[in-house]
């Protein structure tokens, strides 16, 4: 066939010409007949007493439809938001699990939490009726932070939650761990914190709801990554809708990184209020609620040490941290910093024991979930940190105690004392590629030169791997997941031989569009231009999980690859029918159906055909039609991972860090699109950098209000911030994943921020500055370097 | 955003008089500041009058001794001038580093003035060249017309209609940007007269404010090194989640030399 575009090439992505000509079919851009506006009243209040809300005043407002609160979701005895985790502690009692309402009942516990939804006929007049709108609060102390939190006296969010705490969980062989310290040749220790971020994706959250009375069904259009989860935990466990009464379509949406794969209580709420108003609704929200009500991510505060042998081996690994889950738990609150974190604790090394404790805590702040990369850069900024303190502190460079450390190629799959076996990797020669591409070898002339400016220079390094592709479901369930995490996908192929695909992730940025059609060309031999997928849509799409977790390519498309698999085994047995041959005979090559060894051949086109006008076909033994489906659960998580080197310019008269060069080599797997894989790597890598040098969600401990609620406020990474990235890939293929793909939509996030701190703390050892904590702004280097009393003030 | 009446005067006392009539009226130039804070209901104005059709509040003038910037040229329309990239190097250099360039574009130096902002840029650059802010009623001098945070020595219903520039031997604009908002976490404008030298400081403070100590040490000796050593004191200066007051006054050292670094070349 003609214009096949397969694995392999970088084809303009097919999504850009509607996105690219203001085409493109987001949320906000939906109208309906008899459409009405909701806008949420949030509490201002960090945590307060809900004594009571006088309603009257606002259902005065004109234009005002209803105004909804705690106690009508109550009257209606529906449930609140489940969580799609449940941890349990050592001894193996369950976490603590306090009702999250769909609208606040009783108290607030964080300033965004939801009091009440105002329906009006225009969003002008539900913004006032909303400012009328009378609420009692009684306030009462906050607690923002997780060190504060725990401590005795410290205001208390739950009756039946002591010192705050969820779960205090644990993973790994404690009594190892401590018998390895007692025989530890040198043991270094590390206290950090991995600050708190805001995802915004560039598209706030929105939501439509409609309700046909006609038809019982409901019609939710959502911002979300995952419309058939949205469906199953709001259906079935909030609002008691049946599922095939329920529709969920999550169409173009802006931008994810994690902030769209929960279930929110906005959801729910529009939902439902749209059968009691009898008019569909519009929500949409502003970049200032998204501040207090998109879940935020990481918020750690950690203790680590490393025990080492006289070589610098690793012998063991002990990390104590406290992680904030906010003032709810949500979607995927408590298996982040647990599940997605401790094992990865190993990183690329043999360390022979890992212990490692989380306590989870709730604070009066926005819920905590995933945000791109989502427990693995926290883990691997621990580690990647923790590696170069202990170099450091025993006098071996950098990369060499990395190479002693390093798991070797050859001994893949290797098992890690904490849960997880790595299928394949080559962590060594990601590090070996890196150090060319990064020209490491003639930094030294660099930093001279950097230094004759006035400027320190520094280097970082990062070696990293994590685990992606979620997951399988029987490890995950063991792990306390409440859901499976397969993904399925539709092959359909039309009377001509054009592809319709449907598929349950959902495409929004990562070029699936495109990525997927490429599979199916490649496998179907069909032009690129005749595949089509769709996504996004529970009446279209028979099921999925939805995007998240970098699992897109690796779980959705063996899926895609199976049913492909099963459209041209089928194919086969037509072919064999109209060509009178055995069906073993029959080679499927290049879009053609042919006997082995001979030159009687039959096109995918006619094969279709034929599928579908079964004149001449064998209807005894095989149904017309040519449309298959499978669902794909995988074997393992896929651990991609590599080698990342920040080289940095620090501005000690002011504290600026620059960073002026960024190398990553990572191994992906099979790379697809070599186009969209390397803007995969470059924008994950952007977002690492703004962790680690900009973004910080800053709340008032007392009040709790969020001082960062604004771009004004919390720094997002620009152009401007970033050098030109060298990036490339040295790939090892998975072993258990269809076609040795490994996922490449968070390595980015979660190599770069150990990478740029190991460049700055290293541009600043001489000062005997040994760590700095995230972000590394201007201010916070200043301070660090008057401490170290050098005379670095402007001379 | 709340419902509000919109006028368009084409004479500044029709502007004037609309001002003072109409309770609760707001003038409205490039609207850069003021349509955000409408948007988020942090503003609630019963009307606004648009500044932009009036005559003669856009252009710059030169009569030798002063240039003349009509209170509604925009940013970037400052930032491109030859005129002012030769009288006033300075200034332009300040005007190329406000927002971004759709803020450069309908942004206004009349707008920014009123403002008066505590970390804009363009208060830096009136104060530290001694402009002279003229307005529908009267002149009033740069030094008594910045009143602290957000506050200025404009009367109900005086309109901005231009800023005069005296044209100094040299001056210049360094800038520390707050790395989210890009306003200035610091800024200092250095000018140098025959009679003297002028330094202002935009951003460290609750308002813009002149440096006795360092236009003392620059009039003596105009060079990078006269105020490597002064150091500000931290009373009264802004402490936020972005910069410490003492990290802000050590910066005001360090633009102030970087200002006349930039002044002298």
């Amino acid at each position: 066939m003609s214009n096949v575009i397969g694995i392999g090439a970088s084809p303009k992505r097919k999504e850009d010409q509607r996105f690219l000509t203001g085409r493109g079919n987001y949320v906000s851009d939906i109208k309906r007949p008899g459409l009405t506006a909701g806008v949420f009243v949030r509490s201002p209040h960090g945590h307060a007493i809900l004594r009571g809300i006088d309603k009257s005043a606002a259902l005065a407002s004109p234009g005002v439809i209803a105004v909804l609160t705690g106690d009508d979701v109550k009257a209606d005895g529906l449930g609140g938001l489940p969580c799609g985790w449940g941890i349990s502690d050592a001894k193996g009692v369950p976490m603590k699990e306090p009702p999250f309402p769909m609208l606040a009942q009783g108290k607030v516990r964080f300033v965004g939490d939801m009091v009440a939804f105002v329906i009006a006929e225009t969003p002008e007049q539900a913004d006032t009726a909303a400012e009328l709108l009378a609420v009692d609060y009684e306030v009462l102390p906050s607690v923002v932070g997780v060190l504060e939190a725990v401590r005795p006296g410290a205001p208390q969010l739950f009756d039946d939650v002591p010192n705050n705490i969820c779960c205090d969980w644990e993973l790994g062989d404690k009594a190892a761990v401590e018998a390895a310290f007692k025989k530890a040749a040198h043991v270094a220790k590390l206290s950090l914190v991995n600050n708190r971020l805001i995802g915004n994706p560039m598209e706030p959250r929105a939501a439509i709801a409609e309700y046909e009375p006609g038809t019982d069904r409901f019609t939710l259009w959502t911002t979300s990554q995952f419309p058939h989860v949205v469906r199953f935990l709001m259906g079935a466990l909030v609002l008691n809708i049946p599922q095939h009464k329920l529709r969920v379509v999550a169409p173009d949406v802006g931008g994810g990184f994690g902030v769209k794969q929960f279930h929110y209580g906005e959801e729910a709420v529009i939902t439902w209020a749209a059968k009691r108003v009898k008019r569909p609704i519009k929500w949409v929200a502003s970049r200032s609620e998204g501040y207090v009500s998109d879940r935020h991510g990481r918020d750690h505060v950690t203790e680590a040490e490393l025990a080492l042998d006289e070589t610098g081996k690793f012998l063991a690994f002990r990390v104590n941290t406290l992680a904030n889950m906010g003032g709810y738990l949500s979607t995927f609150g408590p298996n982040i910093p647990t599940n997605l974190y401790a094992p990865l604790l190993g990183g690329v090394y043999t360390t022979p024991a890992i212990y490692c404790n989380v306590k989870v805590v709730f604070t009066n702040t926005v819920p905590v979930d995933a945000y791109r990369g989502a427990g693995r850069p926290e883990a691997t900024f621990v580690l990647e940190r923790m590696v170069d303190v202990a170099a450091s502190e025993m006098g071996i460079d950098r990369v060499e105690i990395r190479r002693r450390n390093m798991i070797p190629k050859e001994a893949y799959p290797y098992q890690t004392p904490v849960l997880v076996q790595y299928d394949s990797g080559d962590p060594m020669g990601c590090l070996d590629g890196a150090l060319v591409a990064a020209d490491v070898k003639n930094f030294g002339i660099r930093k001279a030169a950097s230094a004759s400016k006035g400027k320190f220079r520094g280097l970082g390094y990062s070696t990293y791997v994590e685990a992606c592709g979620l997951a399988p479901s029987r490890f995950a369930g063991r792990l306390g997941a409440r859901g499976g995490l397969y993904e399925s996908a539709t092959v359909r192929v039309h009377p001509t031989g054009q592809v319709t695909v449907m598929i349950g992730t959902h495409n929004h940025g990562q070029g699936h569009e495109t990525t997927f059609a490429q599979i199916v060309s490649e496998k179907l031999g069909v032009a690129f231009e005749n595949v089509d997928i769709v996504f996004g849509d529970t009446d279209r799409v028979q099921f999925g999980m939805g995007t998240y977790g970098s699992r897109s390519l690796v779980v959705g498309g063996a899926a895609l690859s199976k049913a492909t698999d099963k459209v041209i085994a089928k194919g086969k047995k037509i072919a064999a029918h109209l060509l009178e041959a055995a069906e073993v005979d029959i080679q499927f090559e290049a879009g053609k159906f042919a006997v082995a060894g001979t030159d009687r051949v039959k096109s995918f086109e006619e094969i279709a055909g034929a599928a579908y006008v079964p004149h001449n076909y064998p209807l005894e033994v095989l149904e017309p039609g040519l449309e298959e489906q499978a669902y794909y659960d995988p074997v393992n998580f896929t651990y991609p991972g590599g080698c990342h080197i920040a080289e940095v310019e620090v501005d000690p008269e002011t504290g600026t860090v620059t960073l002026v060069n960024y190398t990553a080599v990572d191994d992906v797997g099979t790379v697809i699109n070599p186009m969209i894989v390397e803007g995969q790597l470059h924008g994950g890598i952007v977002q690492g950098v703004g962790q680690a040098l900009f973004e910080n969600a800053v709340y008032d401990e007392g009040s709790g209000q969020l001082l960062s609620g604004s771009l004004m406020d919390y720094c997002m990474p620009r152009a401007d911030h970033m050098p030109m990235m060298k990036v490339a890939t040295h790939s090892t293929l998975c072993t258990h994943t269809p076609m040795g793909v490994k996922g490449c939509g968070e390595v980015g996030t979660i190599g770069s921020p150990a990478a740029v701190i190991n460049a700055v703390v290293d541009a600043l050892s001489h000062l005997g500055v040994t760590h700095v904590d995230m972000p590394a702004t201007p201010n916070r280097i200043w301070r660090l370097l008057q401490n170290a009393s050098l005379p670095v003030a402007a001379e | 955003m709340k419902p509000f009446a919109y006028h368009q005067p084409a004479q500044i006392p029709d502007a004037a008089k609309l001002l003072t009539s109409i309770e609760d009226s707001k003038l409205v130039a490039g609207g850069m500041t003021l349509i955000p804070t409408i948007k988020q209901r942090l503003a609630n104005p019963a009307a606004l009058i648009d500044l932009s059709k009036l005559g003669n509040l856009k252009g710059i003038t030169d009569d030798g001794a002063t240039i003349t910037i009509g209170a509604m040229t925009p940013h970037a329309v400052v930032a491109a001038s030859p005129l002012v990239r030769t009288k006033l190097p300075g200034l332009s250099a300040l005007a190329s580093m406000i927002g971004d360039p759709a803020v450069r574009s309908r942004g206004t130096i009349g707008g920014s003035v009123a403002n008066n902002d505590p970390a804009a840029d363009y208060p830096a650059g009136v104060l530290g060249l001694g402009a002279t802010i003229v307005t529908s009623t009267r002149e009033i001098a740069s030094g008594k017309f910045f009143l602290g945070l957000f506050e200025t020595a404009l009367e109900p219903g005086e309109i901005i209609t231009a800023i005069r520039f005296p044209v100094p031997l040299k001056a210049g604009y360094a800038k520390f940007k707050a790395p989210a908002s890009r306003y200035a976490l610091v800024g200092v404008f250095v000018a140098k007269f025959a009679d003297g030298v002028r330094v202002a400081v935009t951003g460290a403070g609750p308002g813009v404010f002149r440096v006795p100590p360092m236009e003392a040490a620059l009039s003596e000796n105009f060079d990078p090194t006269a105020v490597a050593a002064i150091k500000i004191d931290t009373d009264g200066l802004t402490s936020d989640i972005h910069a410490e007051a003492d990290y802000r006054a050590h910066l005001v050292t360090v633009m102030a030399k970087r200002a006349v670094e930039a002044a002298l070349s």
